[in-house]
């Protein structure tokens, strides 16, 4: 179970955040004397993926069911019940049912991975999320031999969801991964960030995660899981896909109509922030670029 | 209407333009205090958009209200004009310096994205109405100036078509100021109608 992926920047990881950020002070502390040199790249590796603050990740949001302002899903999120909370697994699986999130975590180990994360519309923030792979949870129901892809569906709750009110999108929300990307040791389903459960603006009670894709992709508030032999229809894809393709893996060779994908801007770094560049698979390329061999990843985006 | 045209007389120019530039640093004094939350240059980017865009769609308001409510705001429009230029430039400097950065990258974006290059259209027309927004160029143009400045219908449009481009999925908002400015548009319909053919029968008079 799980651990098959090890972060190769595991300090930060490890580290709680209070003291994490009193490390990072003691190394900024050191600078200009002969330690800081010492330290030399290690600390640099760090420094570039510290992770973003709980305000920050928890503040700026794009969940459209609750407003399309970035302040939306902080404001009214607490509205949407999770607890209870099922999800319901089904399709080409041996073990198709609604499964109760208490019986997905019995059955799971959860551990705490640092990711980068980037949006489309060219920002990025690093997160510390907690969670479980999605490949245990489609171990658990019993992938069965045609299944080739995943489908996921969010909650469509309008009494709950003010921005449901506006057809923004064609709701629910829908997202989809092929079935090795599903299966691949970086994607999780997220339960928390920072050591607490996840707030609703971040997609309580899970979510999935898919680091080397744009954000959207990385659907909240999961209930419903599909396994299928057809490549599932994502809500972005249906409302516009010339802007965004189903596979939408950051690239930033393949710019999009309205954001040059070249470069991001960390959340956070206030008025004057620097922009830097995007990596290739957002920094993932070492580990999912097989995924794709052969593929034209200008067409298939 | 005769009371509160009445309070408009009595209220001076240079009020307005006071009141009116006060939030350029106001929202620049927040985003620099964490007060526009956790992404302030796309926050204050979007704050002095808005606000151009608003006072654009007062200065179209100005005739119309005065043609079909009697209420006279005349003395402002050309403050009211300027301040919204002021606020495109604002608008327009954000995304310049503190957005984009890269000055490559600016004409690139202006060139291949086409909400950018619809939004630089409309900052482009509304530069010859700023540079003749005195009383000097109202002398020297005569006729000319009303037909320039007729561009405010078209920058007008365009700003609102830049706001509903950039959105993300189908959003309220910006398709509510596109109907505004719309609108707004139709109203003079009738009027531009007859004065071209007023024009065409002229020529053909002529010939």
């Amino acid at each position: 179970m799980a651990h098959r992926w090890t972060n190769d920047l595991t300090l930060a990881d490890a580290t709680p955040e209070a003291a994490f950020w009193n490390r990072r002070r003691i190394i900024a502390g050191l600078a200009g004397t002969g330690l800081a040199a010492a330290l030399g790249a290690g600390a640099r590796a760090e420094e570039a993926l510290a992770p973003n603050t709980w305000d920050e990740v928890t503040s700026y949001c794009n969940y459209y069911e609750f407003g399309t302002g970035k302040g939306d899903p902080s404001k009214y999120a607490d509205r949407m019940t999770v607890r209870p909370w099922s999800v319901k697994i089904d399709g080409l699986v041996d073990n198709p049912g609604a499964y109760s999130l208490e019986q997905i975590l019995g059955e799971m180990t959860l551990e705490e991975r640092l990711y980068r994360f980037r949006c489309v519309e060219a920002w990025s923030m690093v997160v510390p999320w907690q969670g479980f792979e999605l490949a245990d949870l489609l171990n658990m129901a019993g992938v069965q031999e045609g299944a080739k892809y995943v489908a996921f569906e969010t909650l469509y709750r309008p009494s709950e969801m003010p921005g449901t009110a506006y057809k923004v999108l064609d709701w629910p929300y829908r997202e989809g991964l092929r079935l090795d990307e599903a299966m691949h040791p970086l994607t999780m389903m997220a339960t928390g960030i920072f050591g607490k459960p996840l707030p609703n603006q971040n997609g309580a009670p899970l979510r999935l995660v898919v680091p080397w894709k744009y954000g959207f992709k990385s659907i909240k508030s999961v209930v419903r899981i599909t396994l299928t032999d057809q490549e599932p229809p994502a809500s972005w894809n249906m409302a516009n896909p010339r802007e965004y393709g189903f596979y939408s893996n950051v690239n930033p060779h393949v710019s999009h109509p309205r954001w040059s994908q070249a470069i991001e801007r960390r959340i956070g770094g206030g008025l004057f922030a620097k922009r830097q560049p995007t990596l290739m698979f957002n920094g993932y390329e070492a580990e999912v670029a097989p995924m794709y061999e052969g593929m034209d990843l200008a067409k298939f985006f | 209407m005769g009371p509160v045209n009445q309070l408009i007389r009595r209220l001076p120019v240079w009020a307005l333009y006071l009141l009116g530039a006060v939030p350029a640093p106001w929202f620049f004094y927040l985003g620099l205090t964490g007060g526009l939350g956790v992404e302030p240059i796309k926050a204050l980017e979007h704050e002095y958009g808005k606000l151009a865009l608003q006072l654009l769609i007062l200065t179209l308001a100005i005739s119309p209200l005065r043609r079909l409510l009697g209420l006279n705001l005349m003395k402002f429009r050309r403050a009211i004009g300027l301040l919204c230029f002021f606020y495109v430039l604002c608008h327009l400097l954000v995304w310049l310096v503190l957005d984009v950065q890269n000055p490559g990258q600016i004409l690139t974006d202006i060139a291949k994205r086409p909400y950018i290059t619809i939004g630089m259209a409309g900052f482009v027309l509304m530069l010859p109405l700023a540079l003749t927004s005195n009383n000097l160029s109202v002398r020297c143009l005569g006729r000319a100036w009303p037909r320039l400045h007729r561009l405010t219908y078209a920058a007008g449009l365009l700003g609102a078509v830049h706001f509903a481009m950039l959105v993300k999925g189908f959003q309220i908002e910006p398709l509510l100021y596109l109907g505004v400015v719309l609108a707004l548009l139709a109203v003079r319909l009738p009027a531009a109608l007859l004065r071209w053919q007023t024009t065409a029968s002229d020529t053909s008079g002529r010939v």
